[in-house]
């Protein structure tokens, strides 16, 4: 896996400075466009405020009061062995509310740390897909199509596909659940 | 939709905490939650004010282009019934990179003007065309390679390895893609015969 970890290791970095080479090659003025689009940064990180505060609540009350436990305690025994079993609401609700899964992931980082094998699934799936109820409501609503076909269906069905991948994918990389962390 | 689950988490945290009479876990859950909301937001500021300014130098720089040149035969071949100099390709390409390079923010408005110009070619007005479908499964599925907001808050919750999901995550998001694009033409396909 040391390939992997150079890899991932090196992405960030490379693309940062290859992206500012090839434009200064371009003779963009690189430093003011930085500038011009980092302006945009603290408006994006404000504007997402009231929906992060209504869901860390939502998902801080159903986790602290046992809720969460209680829905998911009954499934545990039979899938634990393959994914812990409070990753499952947020996967359900990955498609339906970005916030909301993005609060589940931040509420098992702060509960498993996000170097455990629960916070890595949460981390892939988070990140793997988006939120397809939001997409195909904006999409369409935009044109006025109202017969949307097979479109809910796919992108479902995509999403459940992309969930057990995200599960499979943690196994290949990180080795299977429950093994302590370096 | 969302409603009805923000709804039916707080009430069923509410009646569990009661039912154990121990209602003030509901109370300070509130308090901690509004408060943890509020942290993490302004934790984001910091990376997306360093990456929107990266991404920006990426657009100007011409890096969507340059990616929208190299997904061109790919897009031929999943949008056949779009003419290959419509303006609707140009949209759905620089769509499908911006996706790629994780400028969610910039993807949406593009693929916005992709759908009007597939509304253009649109027999039917309300009814959904097999180019907008397959737009539509490839935005759900959303190719993504750096999902930078994930990045940043396990960086925020002290992950000693931030990127370490990257090629885990590289792994989902391909395979999640491809089966949206096969779905579509399965689907498409099982329409067509039933007809």
């Amino acid at each position: 896996m040391t390939a992997v970890h150079l890899l991932s290791n090196w992405l960030l970095p490379c693309f940062l400075v290859g992206t500012a080479l090839w434009a200064a090659v371009r003779r963009v003025p690189v430093y003011e466009a930085f500038i011009d689009g980092a302006k945009d940064g603290f408006g994006t990180a404000v504007n997402i405020i009231p929906h992060l505060v209504g869901m860390m609540v939502a998902v801080r009350v159903f986790r602290d009061s046992g809720a969460l436990e209680g829905l998911v305690g009954w499934a545990s025994p039979w899938i634990s062995r393959w994914v812990p079993a409070d990753v499952l609401p947020m996967m359900l609700l990955r498609p339906i509310s970005g916030t909301g899964s993005l609060s589940f992931m931040i509420d098992l980082f702060r509960t498993h740390g996000p170097d455990s094998w629960t916070g890595r699934v949460a981390s892939v799936v988070q990140g793997s897909t988006d939120t397809t109820l939001y997409v195909l409501t904006v999409y369409f609503g935009s044109v006025g199509i109202r017969r949307i076909r097979y479109a809910l269906k796919v992108g479902l069905l995509s999403d459940l596909i992309s969930a057990l991948a995200s599960v499979a994918a943690v196994w290949w990389f990180f080795g299977p659940p429950g093994e302590p962390e370096p | 939709m969302v409603s009805v689950l923000w709804l039916a988490m707080l009430v069923s945290g509410f009646f569990v905490a009661a039912m154990q009479g121990r209602i003030e876990v509901v109370t300070r859950s509130l308090l901690k939650g509004a408060e943890e909301g509020v942290a993490v937001a302004l934790g984001l500021i910091s990376i997306l004010v360093f990456w929107l300014g990266v991404m920006r130098i990426a657009e100007e720089a011409g890096l969507v282009a340059a990616l929208a040149r190299v997904l061109r035969p790919v897009a031929r071949w999943l949008f056949p019934s779009v003419p290959p100099d419509h303006p609707a390709m140009g949209s759905i390409l620089a769509n499908m990179s911006a996706n790629l390079l994780g400028l969610g923010n910039a993807a949406t408005p593009l693929g916005l003007k992709a759908m009007r110009e597939l509304q253009e070619l649109n027999p039917d007005k309300e009814r959904a065309s097999d180019a907008m479908c397959t737009l539509l499964a490839l935005n759900t599925a959303s190719l993504t390679l750096l999902p930078t907001t994930v990045i940043a808050l396990r960086l925020q919750y002290g992950s000693a390895q931030p990127t370490d999901i990257l090629p885990a995550a590289a792994v989902a998001t391909a395979v999640g893609t491809v089966s949206a694009v096969l779905l579509d033409r399965f689907y498409r396909r099982r329409e067509r015969r039933g007809k």
